[in-house]
This record gives C-alpha cells, sequence and structure tokens, in this order.
C-alpha cells in the first residue's frame, strides 16, 4: 500500500517511470507507423517488418548473432560452471586470486576490452571474424556464468552429494546423478545471460569483427549511424522482445527449486 | 573403554585411537570404543563436542588425521576407504532425500548403484515403504517437495533400509520434527532396531531421547568421550561433573576426605559442615572431592528432624517451584550455592508442601547416594 | 574402463589441489589468455612510439602519457569526469525517491521492480537509439512541441551536452535505483517506530534514521553509476556527435580515423586506471559498512 506516502514522491517516482520506459514504448509504437518519415501516426503496418525480411545484411547479422551466440553460450557455460564448482566446493590457493580476476571483465569498460582484444588478435596475425567475436565474448561472459551458478551451488545442500555417496555412488557419478540435476536450472539461467549479453553487445564487437563478420546489432548500428527507416525500430523491438522474454526466463530459472 | 586385542565378534565397529583435526582444532581427540552386533548405540553431547564428526568418520566423509588412530568396520580397517566402498548406510539430519527423483527413485537409488536386477528393485521398494509406514502405492511416484517433514524422514529411512545395511548412521534425525510425531518416531525407530537386528549408531543431543532408545550411550565432550554406558549406568552413576550435568540435573558438593568411620569417609566442607560418602578405596585422607546428587534421590527436612545416617546441609528456603508431576525446592545453602530437591507433587490442593519462602530447612540425602566425579 | 576410473578418482581425491586446478584450468586459462594478457598488451603499447601505419615501432616512450596534459586532452578527461559525477547526482536525486517508494510498497513492489530491472537488461544500443528518435530535430519531441505550437523551430536537443546526459542518466539510473533499494528494504521499521515513540515527525525520522541507514546503498549506487560512466563510449557517440568527447570516445577514435594505437592504449590504460581506482574505492566502502550494499 502507498498510504502515508507524500504525493509529490508518488509523482517524482512516476515522472522517473515514464523517462525510464517512455523511449522504449515510443521506439515499438513507431515500429508500426505506416509513414517512412514522419513521427505522425499515419495508420498500423507491418512493412517494416517485412522490409527486415527482404534485408540481406539483417538476415546475415542475425545469423552471425545466433552462430556466435550460441558457440559463446556453450562454451562460457562449461567454463563458467567449472569454475563455479572449484570456487564453490573446493578449497585451494590462489581462490582469492580468482575471484579477483573474476570481478575484472564485469568493471572493465567495453571500449578497454575491445582494443586490448584487438591488439591481442593483431599481433597474433589472427584473422578477424566469427571466431574472434566468440572468443572475445566468452571472455566476458564467464564472469557472469560463474556468478549465477556460483550462487547456486552455495544455495545447494551439500549433503545431498554426500547421500549419493553413502548410497554407493563414486565422485563421477554423484557429479552426473545429483550435483548436475541441481545445478541444472543455474546453468541454463547463467547460459541464457550469456547469450543475452553475447546477442546484444555491440563495443566490443566492433573491434573485433572483421568485413564478413557483422552480427545484428553492428549492423543495426550502422543503420542508425545513416539514419535510414522505421526498420531500424521494427529491428530494435524485435531485438527488445527476444532478450526481454530470454531474461525473463533466466531469472525465473535461477528462482526455481 | 579401550577395545580388547583380540575383538569380540560381536563387535561390528570399532574406533581406536582415533583422532580428527581440522586446522589446529581437534574435533575428536583420541577416542576409543567399540560397538555390539544390533546394538542401538547413541553418541550423545551438546553442540561442538566432536559426535556428529564421529559419525562421519564412520561413515568416511572424514578421515582420521595421518597417525589418528583406525576406524574398523565389520572387522575391517577402513581409513582410507571412501563413503561408497564402506558397507554402511546413513539417516541425514535434513534427509537430503533427492529433489528431482520421486520417492521410488529416491528409495531405489543405492539398489541401482549396486546393479541390483530391476525385477527385485520394485519389490525391496514397497517392502521399505511399507517397513515405515508409507503405502507405496499413494507414495512411490510422489515428489519430496510435496511430502511433509515426518514423511520425508521416513522415505529417508527406507532408502536406507533398503539396502539391508549391517551398520546404520542416523545424524540427529528427529530434530526437526515436531514433539508428539518425535516421540511416535523414537518408539518406532527402536522396534525397527529389534526388529532388524541392524546396528543403530544414533547422533544427538537431547539426552531424553538417547535414554530412551538406547541400550549404551557414549557421551561426548570437547572431542572426548566422558562415559561410556547404558542408560541407567549413565544417569545413576555419571563419572565426571559434565555427565552429571549434561544428563538429567545434578547438585553438587565440594569437600576434603577428612577420616574413615564405620565404613564410610567423612568429607569436611569449607563453608562449615560435612557429609559422608560411602567408602571406596580410591580416596585418601585430604584428597579434595566432588559429588553429584540428583535432586529427586534427596529430601527437605526440618533442620532438626534429620533422619539418621542421612547427610544433611542447613540452609534456607529460597523458591518453589511447581513442575504438575513434581515440585522443585531451591534451598540456599551457604557454600554450595542453590540446591535444587525434586519432590513429588501430591497434589498442593489437598496435601501441600510444608515448606515456605525463607523458611530455615535441611536437604538431606542418603551417603550412598552420592557420585564421586572424576575430574572432567 | 572401471579400474581406470578407481585410479583417477583415488588420485584427484587425495589431491585436493590438483582437483581443483583441473577446474580451474580451462576457465582460467581463457580468462587469463583473452583477457589480462590482452591488456597486459595494451599496457605495453601504451609504452612504446608510434609507427608509420599508426601501429608502434620497438623503444620506450611515454609520450603518449605525457599527452594527457596538453589542454586539449585534459579537457577530454575532465568533461569525461565531470559528466560521470553529473550522471550521478542526477541519478541519485531522480532514483533515491524511487527506491524509497518501492521500499515502501507493499502489493507494487514486486511489479516496481520488474519495470526497474527490465530497462537494465535490454540491449543498450536499441535504448540509446529510442532516445535519437525522441530527440532528434525530426523526432517525436519536437514533432509535439511543435504541433502543440509551444515552439516555432525545432530544438537542437541531440548532439549537445544536454544530450549526452540525459543519455547517461537513462542508462545507468536503475544501478542507482536498486541498491539504495536493496538498503532501504533493510531498515529495520522497529528503529523508526521507536523515533516515533520518541517524538519524531516523519521528516526528523527519514533525515535521522532512514538517510543515515542507506548510506551504503547510496554510496554503492553512486559508484555503480560513476564506474561505467567513466568508461562509457556509446552514448556520446551516438548522441553527442564529434564535438561531446569522453574519454572513452578518445580511445575510440585513435583506432579509427586518428590511427594512433599507441596513444588510444594509453588512454585506454587510463580509462582502466580510473574505473579501478573507483572499484577500490567501492571495496573499501562495502567492507566498511554494516551491510546494505549489494554485491556487484
Amino acid at each position: 500500500m502507498k498510504t502515508g506516502l507524500p504525493k509529490w514522491l508518488i509523482a517524482v517516482t512516476g515522472v522517473v517511470y515514464f523517462f525510464l520506459h517512455l523511449p522504449v514504448l515510443v521506439l515499438v509504437v513507431f515500429s508500426f507507423n505506416d509513414s517512412k518519415f514522419s513521427v505522425d501516426w499515419r495508420g498500423f503496418t507491418l512493412q517494416w517488418y517485412q522490409r527486415l525480411l527482404e534485408r540481406p545484411d539483417i538476415l546475415r547479422g542475425l545469423k552471425a548473432s545466433l552462430i556466435v551466440g550460441g558457440a559463446a553460450t556453450i562454451i562460457s557455460a562449461v567454463l563458467g560452471t567449472l569454475l563455479a564448482l572449484a570456487l564453490g566446493r573446493q578449497q585451494f590457493r590462489g581462490r582469492r586470486v580468482l575471484e579477483g580476476f573474476l570481478y575484472v571483465p564485469i568493471v572493465t569498460p567495453e571500449i578497454v576490452t575491445g582494443i586490448s582484444l584487438l591488439l591481442l588478435f593483431v599481433l597474433l596475425k589472427f584473422p578477424l571474424g566469427l571466431a574472434t567475436i566468440t572468443i572475445a565474448h566468452v571472455a566476458f561472459c564467464i564472469s557472469f556464468v560463474v556468478i549465477v551458478v556460483l550462487a547456486r551451488i552455495q544455495g545447494m545442500d551439500e549433503n545431498l552429494e554426500e547421500a549419493a555417496m553413502i548410497l554407493g555412488a563414486d565422485e563421477i557419478t554423484t557429479f552426473w546423478k545429483v550435483t548436475v540435476p541441481q545445478l541444472w536450472p543455474g546453468i541454463l539461467s547463467g547460459a541464457l545471460l550469456a547469450f543475452t549479453m553475447s546477442f546484444d553487445d555491440f563495443v566490443i564487437t566492433s573491434f573485433v569483427s572483421g568485413p564478413g563478420s557483422s552480427t545484428l546489432p553492428i549492423v543495426v548500428y550502422g543503420m542508425v549511424r545513416k539514419n535510414v527507416e522505421p526498420s531500424i525500430n521494427a529491428i530494435s523491438t524485435i531485438i527488445l522482445l527476444a532478450t526481454a522474454i530470454l531474461i525473463y526466463l533466466a531469472d525465473r530459472l535461477a528462482r526455481a527449486k | 573403554m579401550v577395545p580388547t586385542s583380540s575383538p569380540d565378534n560381536r563387535s561390528v565397529v570399532q574406533l581406536a585411537s582415533v583422532s580428527k583435526s581440522f586446522g589446529d582444532v581437534k574435533a575428536v581427540d583420541n577416542i576409543s570404543f567399540e560397538i555390539r552386533r544390533g546394538e542401538f548405540f547413541s553418541i550423545l553431547g551438546p553442540s561442538g563436542c566432536g559426535k556428529t564428526t564421529t559419525l562421519r568418520l564412520l561413515a568416511g566423509f572424514e578421515e582420521p588425521d595421518e597417525d589418528g588412530g583406525q576406524v574398523r568396520l565389520l572387522g575391517e580397517t577402513v581409513n582410507k576407504k571412501r563413503p561408497y566402498e564402506r558397507k554402511i548406510a546413513m539417516v541425514f539430519q535434513n534427509y537430503a532425500l533427492f529433489p528431482h527423483l520421486t520417492v521410488a527413485r529416491n528409495v531405489s537409488f543405492g539398489l541401482e548403484q549396486r546393479k541390483t536386477p530391476k525385477g527385485e528393485i520394485e519389490g525391496r521398494v514397497r517392502r521399505a515403504l511399507e517397513m515405515v509406514r508409507l503405502k507405496p502405492d499413494v507414495f512411490s511416484s510422489r515428489m519430496p517437495g510435496q511430502l511433509s517433514g515426518g514423511q520425508r524422514q521416513r522415505v529417508a529411512l527406507a532408502r536406507a533400509l533398503v539396502l539391508e545395511p549391517a551398520i546404520l548412521l542416523l545424524d540427529e534425525p528427529l530434530g526437526a520434527i515436531d514433539l508428539k510425531l518425535r516421540k511416535e518416531m523414537q518408539l518406532e525407530l527402536k522396534a525397527l532396531n529389534k526388529q532388524l537386528g541392524t546396528t543403530f549408531i544414533y547422533v544427538t543431543h537431547d539426552q531424553e531421547e538417547a535414554l530412551t532408545m538406547s541400550d549404551r550411550i557414549a557421551v561426548m565432550d570437547n572431542a572426548r568421550v566422558a562415559q561410556l554406558g547404558t542408560p541407567a549406568e549413565i544417569y545413576e552413576n555419571p563419572r565426571t561433573a559434565f555427565v552429571a550435568k549434561f544428563i538429567g540435573e545434578s547438585n553438587f558438593f565440594d569437600g576434603r576426605v577428612a577420616s574413615r568411620l564405620n565404613g564410610e569417609w567423612e568429607v569436611q566442607r569449607e563453608g562449615g559442615g560435612s557429609f559422608r560418602v560411602p567408602h571406596t578405596s580410591n580416596l585418601k585422607v585430604g584428597q579434595q572431592i566432588r559429588v553429584a546428587v540428583r535432586p529427586e534421590w534427596m529430601d527437605v527436612q526440618r533442620p532438626d528432624a534429620v533422619p539418621p545416617g542421612e547427610n544433611a546441609l542447613t540452609g534456607t528456603v529460597k523458591d518453589i517451584i511447581y513442575l504438575g508431576e513434581t515440585m522443585h525446592v531451591i534451598v540456599a545453602v551457604p557454600g554450595a550455592g542453590d540446591v535444587t530437591v525434586a519432590l513429588r507433587n501430591e497434589g498442593q490442593l489437598i496435601k501441600p508442601l510444608a515448606w515456605k519462602r525463607g523458611e530455615a530447612a535441611a536437604v538431606a540425602w542418603l551417603p550412598e547416594d552420592c557420585q564421586i566425579l572424576e575430574e572432567d | 574402463m572401471p579400474a581406470f576410473r578407481e585410479r583417477a578418482l583415488a588420485w584427484l581425491y587425495t589431491r585436493p589441489q590438483a582437483r581443483a586446478w583441473a577446474l580451474v584450468a580451462p576457465g582460467g586459462f581463457w580468462l587469463l589468455a583473452f583477457f589480462m594478457v590482452p591488456l597486459l598488451i595494451m599496457l605495453v603499447y601504451s609504452l612504446m612510439p608510434r609507427g608509420i601505419y599508426g601501429g608502434v615501432e620497438p623503444g620506450f616512450t611515454l609520450e603518449h602519457y605525457a599527452r594527457f596534459f596538453d589542454p586539449l586532452y585534459l579537457q577530454v578527461l575532465q568533461r569525461t569526469f565531470a559528466w560521470s559525477i553529473g550522471c550521478t547526482v542526477i541519478c541519485l536525486f531522480l532514483g533515491y525517491p524511487v527506491a524509497y517508494v518501492i521500499a515502501r510498497s507493499q502489493r507494487w513492489r514486486t511489479f516496481l521492480l520488474f519495470l526497474v530491472v527490465l530497462p537494465f537488461w535490454t540491449s543498450f544500443l536499441v535504448r540509446t537509439f529510442a532516445m535519437i528518435f525522441l530527440m532528434r530535430d525530426t523526432g517525436l519531441i519536437n514533432s509535439w512541441l511543435l504541433k502543440l505550437g509551444m515552439i516555432d523551430e525545432p530544438l537542437t536537443m541531440l548532439y549537445t551536452p544536454f544530450a549526452v546526459m540525459a543519455g547517461l542518466v537513462y542508462g545507468f539510473l536503475p544501478f542507482m535505483i536498486l541498491p539504495i533499494y536493496a538498503s532501504l528494504e533493510k531498515v529495520d521499521h522497529s528503529l523508526l517506530e521507536a523515533a516515533e515513540v520518541l517524538g519524531a515527525r516523519p521528516a526528523a525520522r527519514f533525515r535521522r534514521v532512514t538517510l543515515p541507514l542507506s548510506t551504503p546503498g547510496v554510496v554503492a549506487g553512486s559508484l555503480l553509476v560513476f564506474i561505467p560512466a567513466l568508461g562509457s563510449f556509446l552514448t556520446a557517440d551516438l548522441l553527442g556527435g564529434a564535438k561531446q568527447v569522453m574519454i572513452g570516445n578518445l580511445v575510440q577514435n585513435q583506432f579509427s580515423s586518428a590511427r594512433n594505437w599507441p596513444f588510444g592504449s594509453a588512454a585506454s590504460f587510463i580509462v582502466m586506471a580510473l574505473v579501478l581506482a573507483a572499484v577500490m574505492l567501492y571495496l573499501r566502502v562495502k567492507d566498511r559498512s554494516a551491510g546494505g550494499a549489494p554485491p556487484l
């Protein structure tokens, strides 16, 4: 109940929420506007969405994003889960250092990550393309997977693994039959998070992608720079919707028992 | 109690000078005892005393220190054996049922690990569930999340018993269960122990529970075994102040052995007064001793009307507490603190106690009811 | 091969360090090779002289760092700082009331939180474009203001400092709201009731109980806004145009048109150093606070 709250406070809150959501709402609404240049409402249309399907650059970008996203997600999910298992269940020297290492990708500005990776690939004479993008994405997604899976491990009943062992299951069997099923929602949640971040990434990708390997955000950036047509609104809406669904699922999974 | 050099073939578990440290802290300090086949053996103590660590050493979740003795199960030294290599079953405090498996799959988990043929598994699971009084048809396909605490505990028990183990470890299994159900389950566990002949090793901090259910109890304090014996021995002949305090209630009296008289030692108290203790050869004149006397072995008398032959110390009645079945009369005795005497309540409304606060009174007890205590 | 498995398990079991390192190795290697090493390379680059095509030549020089004392570049640093701080302050004044309202709501709380978190996770690029759509000369705001007759010609909103600031606040506001909400939510209501019983009125109760107790959240939120703002690139790039340059844009510039990779590396390193300094500050403050700052 909001009883007892002064009216001005509620008003300010309302304004802030309005400000936070107006731009996106407007964007979405106008993706259906039947007018190429004007911001007057001329009627409902799906033509801009249809146009997207006709644009080879968008389709290629989508394909690239999905390939990179898929690969980066799987790799970071596996690596991140292994790291989380080490942090959550093992005692070892160098723990603190690892924890520190894991936070660096989270605080590092994307621009710094982007150019440092570019320098690496140039130094190694590694051609820029989907592979380099994938490598970069994994590098910054691992930490997020670790955080999500670690939270799940820490919430997990330790006795379950012991119960399995006293019932005759060795460490490997226990891992597959008890630990993984328990961690699964967390792993999936981390994976979805990783996919979302990979799919949406622009800055880092722009530095490590080559001429033929533009992901969707890079294509969209080009469209924004050239200021073309409401198709941008359409693709933006699709991206927003996809992201929102993925995040919602990731959140639900992270909370699952 | 040190195990004999040629172990009894009745003993299924032997701990020989076992120690376990975590860093600098010794959780289990040089303990040795034996557990016999079919026994209901409890390990009792307050939190932090090492009882859970002892159980975990038996299960294999912890290993004894490098030169920290031997753990022997069914005659074999198992120090280095992993839990899944030991033929032992366990029920955990918080049940540890696998949340992603049905009740039936939970119970059959151990059988599956042993590669028991499928046809056999179903029958054994049914019988195990029936043994813990859960109808298989109703419960088999339920998930642990759908069960109550008591039901989960039964499933955990079934999961262990279905393996027909020689030894069953139970780690405070009834802790999270409400009182009435707990009493029921105590009786069921005891019945199962007798019915199946399985050795039960039961860890608890609840002394009443241990006294009710056990054939023998090991009372642990601070990583060591303070006393090991039957419930009667533990209760009626506590050996240390810790045991006397932890199990039931005790009053303590200190004094110096003064002289011998008619087969009894006379013990002088510092604050004045004395009491008598039956003769034992361990005591010497001049020795400081401490005795424990349980409230229910004492009586309150008028200072001049103490029956002959009984010990008596005078003081003032401090408080009278109504407990239903008993009355506790607290008498402040100089030099001995507050002495609690438990008297049967014969009905305060028809036959009230004669004592009032502030009155002079003497606490009295028989010399043979003195429990001479060892150093802790 | 059961025997192999047993032996492997036994070996791993007796060596907890080996076990742990087996798990850590793949991910750890990736982070080392593709995060730490690149940063090191960047540092080394920043200390080498510029080569003909914008790359590097062998040698050692501090000239790239020295260039930051040039007023042109100092200005960029100052502007970045100023905008980051400005953004933080605005977010604080807008965000605190919102956090307060959410913390005080019962029925609407989950919904309100969801609405705050949602923009948090959607594509930054898309959201920034949404701002462009609103603010450009042919954008929605201008079109409505013109139609309502409130202005005669379009207001220039885009490519101004105002646009960048608006974009920064829009992007980072949720980072301020959530930590403040978290620490407000933890405030023990019985403290407020005690204050009330002792005669304090609502404003005084807020000032003397709630506000001080929410300090950890305020500090956390401020740093969670300030740190990414320092390193931000996209906002100034799309909303600010060529004139409103933050240090992130300066860095990007050196790798595209200006073709001065070592200088760009030095600039990048400076951003990184500033960010790390702010993070250290955050961690020190978090350790000292009595709980209330959320984990990063």
